[in-house]
């Protein structure tokens, strides 16, 4: 409780209980109204004072202007009777705090607990200067510098092992819960607890630019990119208290105008007025416009516990509204981690033709020319390689010790107008040309991720109705991983830019209403990303590339992750959408009662403080996402 | 540009005042005041200098909201 809430409640206190000593006096007359008026002024002062200065700045219709009305208008209502009836009043604006001060103790409570949750951000960096461990604010290591992380640490900064191996918990990061093992020479990436063993880091970013950073900054500014949902209940706020307002003058005026003139009935002015500031009591729109950002701001923080990173309310919301999947093969489906397993037809000995592959694919970042270089082994020469010309979705022509050497696929070798010999093996093949004769070919094959299958399935179960793969890979490979998976279409042999053209054609094929998430692991398929109507990135530890272009980032490699991401947002939506109808529902109810005269200003009050806590409590359930 | 502030605002509703007085500041191209973290992302005009528009922000929303605080 801070300081404000503390005082109010104390307020709040003193109030019920001047309330409940005079309740047992018998006073009359004046004496009891200025009596009265002493707890009517202790809880509601700064309520009044609220409403006279947005008069003032002419800001009639809020909140404040309302309760003060209501109050004002009760006690002067219970006066002109003379039925000394004060307590309702009272009690009207006792309970509008109650309810004040409990929004704001919830709202206050999610908020700490949702920063617990992303508690990952490091205070401190040891850096090691001549011998001694010196304490430093990450921020001011700079790129280069040697950094000790003892056991039961937080990894401050990104960088590379250099002395030490531990396990490392990743599970503040990715809400995976088994320890990855760290040893000399291996990435490290900030945000990750230090569990066995000390560690000497030398640091590769700046704190500013190390994933914890990013992460941070990414969960912190998320809700900020508002929904549909809250843009509408913000828009129906506007409307609907000054339109109850008008109601209410409107039911304070004509009924008894009516009654006087048209039926000729006393004009019974005191029902009518009283009924019109019931009508003012359950216009404050509280209840919706607090409970559905906190709804969202719960369901982001719930998600981001489970490794799933939403950049925004509005990408929460459209991933609940996912019916269409969307996945790239490597290293999305599949391991991405590709081994050589063949090499067959070769003209030289086969450890030269690997040499000479992986020389030439040296400037590539894609899979298969990384484990080219692993199958390679040894430390890459580049100024062995020249003349390099990349041919986006064919392969590579360079020139290794001035030899020319082409390596890629069977498009590669028609181009070069070159004969090849084709391969039965299922697998990624790499033809080789040296010198402008074809040197043979490159196995080279990928596996399928363990949970593949199983995420597959989930999402089936989950309501998704189509799931297709894109890939840039042989069709005979693709055919086969899209049987294994149960995928439902498969489109093979693409380049960059013909993934974006299927994606396009997938969005026009489909309604507007089904939305359709593109999974990639964001390397290469930026574009994609960016125009699906939702783009997931996978396993994106460390990858800048991903977490800039993708709305929903997950953040280890597991694809069951999409269906539970999923189904996150359909929990959270679900709580949107019954916070929404609950609480408009239940106001409607009471101002249809309330102009009957079948509600009093007492079950408007609890109606108005009792939505508003039952909302607020079913937003926070957005935050348990466990067993989803 | 954009700038992030931080504020102090006790209710969702008077959040999203102050996030409409901010929208209809001259100088400022869009606003969103987040309540759930009290922050206020402004994104300003090109030749406005954002010092002199927050000024204005910052009166703007005292003016709808009294019990607001905009750290500037």
């Amino acid at each position: 409780m801070n300081k404000r809430q503390k005082r109010m409640l104390a307020r709040i206190l003193l109030a019920a209980a001047l309330l409940l000593a005079l309740s047992f006096t018998s006073i009359t007359g004046w004496m009891r109204f200025v009596l009265y008026l002493v707890p009517y002024l202790v809880i509601g002062y700064d309520i009044l004072l609220k409403a006279f200065k947005g008069i003032k700045n002419r800001q009639v219709f809020d909140e404040n202007f309302l309760m003060a009305v209501a109050t004002v208008g009760a006690i002067a209502l219970a006066l002109y009777e003379q039925s000394g009836d004060y307590t309702e009043a009272i009690a009207v604006m006792l309970f509008y705090q109650v309810g004040e001060w409990f929004q704001s103790y919830a709202v206050g409570k999610s908020r700490r607990n949702i920063s617990d949750l992303m508690d990952i951000r490091p205070d401190y960096a040891n850096l090691e200067r001549d011998g001694q461990l010196e304490r430093l604010d990450p921020d001011e290591v700079e790129i280069g510098s040697v950094i000790v992380v003892q056991p039961g640490e937080k990894v401050p900064i990104d960088g590379v092992v250099l002395e030490g191996s531990s396990s490392l918990n990743t599970s503040a990061l990715t809400g995976e819960s088994l320890p990855r093992d760290v040893g000399e020479g291996d990435e490290i990436i900030s945000g990750c607890i230090n569990m066995t063993g000390l560690l000497k880091i030398k640091t590769t970013k700046e704190f500013g630019e190390s994933t914890v950073s990013k992460i941070l900054d990414l969960v912190e500014n998320a809700s900020s990119r508002k929904s549909k949902s809250e843009d509408f209940i913000s828009k129906f706020a506007r409307v609907y208290t000054p339109a109850v307002c008008y109601a209410a003058l409107a039911l304070a005026i004509l009924p008894p105008l009516v009654r006087m003139l048209g039926l000729g009935l006393p004009a019974d002015w005191g029902t009518w007025v009283y009924r019109a500031l019931t009508f003012l009591v359950i216009s404050c729109p509280c209840a919706l416009v607090i409970s559905i950002p906190l709804s969202f701001f719960a369901g982001i923080g719930g998600a981001s516990k489970a490794g799933v990173l939403v950049k925004g309310s509005n990408y929460l919301e459209t991933l609940s509204q996912t019916k269409i999947v969307v996945f790239d093969k490597t290293g999305t489906l599949t391991q991405g981690v590709f081994e050589v397993n063949g090499i067959h037809h070769s003209e030289m000995e086969n450890s030269k033709l690997v040499e000479y592959a992986a020389l030439a694919e040296s400037a590539s970042s894609h899979p298969i020319s990384r484990s080219l270089q692993r199958a390679y082994g040894r430390e890459i020469d580049r100024s062995r390689v020249t003349d390099i010309q990349e041919i986006s979705g064919n392969g590579v022509i360079a020139k290794v010790d001035g030899v020319s050497v082409a390596v890629g696929n069977g498009k590669l070798m028609d181009r070069l107008e070159i004969p090849y010999i084709p391969c039965h093996s299922v697998g990624t093949i790499i033809h080789m040309a040296i010198d402008g004769k074809y040197a043979g070919h490159i196995v080279i094959s990928d596996i399928v991720k363990p949970h593949a299958k199983q995420a597959i399935q989930a999402l089936k179960e989950s309501g998704i109705h189509k799931t297709v793969m894109l890939t840039g890979d042989a069709k005979r490979v693709a055919d086969q991983v899209a049987e294994t998976l149960g995928l439902d279409q498969v489109y093979s042999e693409l380049l960059p830019a013909g993934k974006v053209e299927k994606v396009e054609e997938l969005l026009q094929s489909r309604s507007e209403k089904e939305k359709l998430a593109f999974v990639g692991d964001g390397i290469n398929d930026a574009p994609v990303l960016s125009r699906a109507d939702i783009g997931i990135a996978m396993g994106a530890m460390g990858s800048d590339a991903a977490i800039e272009a993708a709305d929903v980032v997950l953040m280890d490699d597991d694809p069951l992750k999409i269906a539970k991401a999923i189904k996150i947002s359909r929990k959270c939506l679900r709580i949107v959408y019954q916070n929404i109808v609950f609480a408009i529902g239940v106001k409607l109810l009471c101002l249809a009662l309330g102009a009957f005269g079948i509600a009093n200003m007492w079950l408007a009050i609890f109606a108005d403080v009792g939505v508003m806590i039952l909302a607020v409590l079913n937003a926070i359930r957005a935050l348990f996402v466990k067993n989803l | 540009m954009k700038k992030t502030y931080k504020i102090d605002v006790d209710c969702a509703n008077c959040a999203n005042k102050m996030e409409e007085a901010a929208r209809k500041t001259e100088g400022v191209k869009s606003a969103t005041v987040n309540f759930m973290t009290l922050k206020m992302i402004v994104e300003f005009l090109e030749n406005h200098d954002p010092q002199t528009v927050m000024q204005q922000v910052r009166k703007n929303c005292k003016r709808v909201e009294s019990d607001c605080e905009v750290y500037l």
